[in-house]
């Protein structure tokens, strides 16, 4: 290590300014701070003394989320292997699933990379580790069967358009990973949705067991027959409560196990990088509009309504956005205030949308995606009700 | 009952005139600087929407239509033909009204609005909003109640706009895209959120 610190210090002056590489700063700042505590300090106050920066935050995010990545790689395994009726062990599982899934990730962190530095490198602002949690987020939101080509566009469009013409992390509006994932969800549906794009097999050529369908939960409820219970529709389908808990389910790379994910919100929680406000109140907004819907729920009503809130937490998305996409400091509401209402109506526009909304079964990317583009709003009422509540007392 | 709320979520969330249909982005990407201006231009689009729309299903109803003038006897005259003159100027004597009033109360809301404000008059949004009304044949409260819906829609596209613009000037646009540009990105992104509701058949 000391070795490599001497060799950063000899060629650092070949990056600054006037060196030979000059251009390429971003590029060897990058790598040195990532390495390395930077010696950097601030020219004028407030002067600030913590070791967390933005680069240990967002590298504390990506650990937060290895356990869900884990999992939900033994679990990609697992599904081909039931689909096609194998008997295979652990580590046969994980070994596939990893296969599967390791060139979507890697595609999400050359191509977003590539995009980043070049934008760095161009508009002389500092690479930052945000890609990190957002090339990975992307990834763990993705079927297992998605073309590479799709993750390529994809995290083109997030990092791009949803990041880097707002200046790059920290100036966004919607949460890049959010953006790509609903940029290809728009563009390319028949690869994204439906019960056929959730498990790692080609159905075409594999000899699958017979019935299998596919589908996933979610699925299942939301195409649950008008008055039928959709919990009696999810258990006749072989799910249950315990096995979506665990994550054993079709489903989105990382989204499936919530036990992974609740490890996850713990590590966010017990750092304080994730806001406790955000999820508590996501919550809240989920299991409030998930009971409204079981209390409307009627003789013809459609079967999704009867759908518990517990059942709704360990179902699609809603527990992966709740603790990964919702809390994003950047995009969620900044005042304390604005987090309570901005969690709220993401938990009852979720689960609005599950229900109410035939086109899509799931709703949290949208739910987020439409409280990011109003979460400034939010913000700008809560500081003006601030003001004027001041003004009232002096 | 049901009926019109229904009708007025669908044309506020789920057929958002701005975001799904594009209607009304001259002044939409013009006044969404400042939250306090794109909250007085909502409000009287908003107002001008709501007595508009109705206001044009009576002159569509009872002059216009085919056969509308049959109490006046004669039921062969098809004036529908003077059917865009006609709505534009129902909406530019309703606009010249608002700028009275808002005059008259808000100076400086007047001053702030400057010349959008007469332009409004011309905000696509609006006679799109009476040109949907004759074409999907609303009666007359499901026209009042579309009116309103739509101009609350414009007004939450553009308050929320107008709130994230003020965000933006801590942000670091490139050169290219400041102003316009990035307007167009962000309503086309905001455009994208907004999908989360098409699909909700009412």
């Amino acid at each position: 290590m000391k070795a490599l610190q001497r060799f950063f210090e000899k060629i650092a002056p070949q990056f600054e300014k006037g060196g030979r590489f000059e251009k390429f700063y971003p590029i060897f700042e990058m790598t040195d701070t990532f390495l390395f505590t930077t010696p950097e300090t601030t020219e004028r106050g407030p002067h600030i003394r913590d070791h967390l920066d933005m680069k240990r935050m967002m590298v504390m995010v990506v650990i937060a989320l290895l356990p869900a990545f884990v999992v939900g790689t033994y679990n990609v395994g697992l599904q081909a292997s039931l689909a096609k009726g194998i008997q295979a062990g652990l580590w046969e599982n994980f070994w596939s699933g990893f296969l599967t899934i390791l060139p979507i990730i890697l595609v999400s962190y050359i191509v977003g990379g590539f995009w980043e530095v070049l934008f760095a490198v161009t508009r002389k602002h500092e690479i930052n580790e945000g890609f990190l949690v957002t090339g990975i987020l992307f990834a763990l939101v993705l079927p297992p069967t998605i073309p590479l080509w799709q993750v390529a566009v994809g995290i083109t469009f997030g990092v791009v358009i949803g990041k880097e013409v707002f200046g790059g992390t920290g100036m966004n509006i919607l949460n890049p990973a959010l953006t790509a994932r609903a940029f290809i969800f728009f563009a390319f549906p028949g690869k994204i949705s439906g019960d056929r794009v959730w498990t790692a097999i080609d159905w075409a050529k594999d000899r699958l067991v017979d019935g299998y369908s596919g589908a996933t939960p979610l699925l299942v409820a939301s195409n649950a027959a008008p008055g039928q219970n959709a919990v009696d529709a999810v258990h006749a389908a072989g799910f249950s409560w315990d096995q979506m808990f665990y994550g054993l389910i079709p489903g989105s790379i990382g989204e499936t196990s919530t036990l992974a994910i609740l490890i996850g919100a713990a590590i966010l929680l017990i750092t304080g990088i994730g806001s406790w406000r955000v999820m508590l109140a996501t919550l809240i907004g989920g299991f409030g509009m998930a009971w409204i819907m079981n209390m409307a729920t009627g003789a013809g009503s459609p079967g999704i309504f009867s759908l518990p809130a517990h059942y709704h937490l360990v179902m699609g998305g809603f527990a992966f956005g709740l603790v990964f996409m919702a809390t994003d400091p950047v995009s969620a509401s900044g005042t304390n205030t604005g987090k309570w209402i901005y969690g709220i109506l993401i938990g009852v526009l979720a689960i609005l949308v599950r229900t109410v909304n035939p086109a899509y079964p799931e709703g949290m990317m949208l739910a987020i995606l439409f409280m990011n583009v109003f979460s400034p709003l939010i913000d700008y009422f809560v500081v003006r009700a601030n003001i004027r509540r001041r003004l009232s007392r002096a | 009952m049901e009926h019109y709320i229904s009708l007025a979520v669908k044309s506020i969330f789920v057929e958002n005139i701005l975001l799904a249909f594009f209607l009304g982005m001259c002044s939409f990407l013009a006044v969404s600087k400042k939250v306090e201006t794109a909250f007085g231009l909502g409000f009287a689009v908003i107002f001008v929407m709501t007595i508009t729309t109705p206001a044009n299903w009576a002159l569509h109803e009872y002059l216009l239509k085919d056969g509308a003038l049959s109490w006046a006897g004669l039921p062969d005259v098809d004036l529908s033909f003077l059917g865009f003159i006609s709505y534009i100027a129902v909406i530019a004597a309703m606009v010249q009204l608002v700028e009275m009033v808002i005059d008259r109360f808000s100076p400086a809301l007047y001053t702030a609005l400057g010349i959008f404000l007469p332009l409004i008059a011309v905000n696509c949004a609006i006679l799109g909003a009476s040109l949907f009304m004759v074409e999907r044949e609303y009666n007359f409260t499901e026209s009042a109640v579309f009116g309103f819906g739509s101009g609350v829609g414009w007004f939450l596209a553009i308050v929320a706009m107008a709130a994230i613009r003020q965000k933006l000037r801590y942000s670091n646009i490139p050169a290219g895209l400041k102003g316009l540009g990035i307007t167009m990105l962000l309503t086309g992104l905001m455009a994208m959120a907004f999908m989360s509701f098409s699909g909700i058949s009412l």
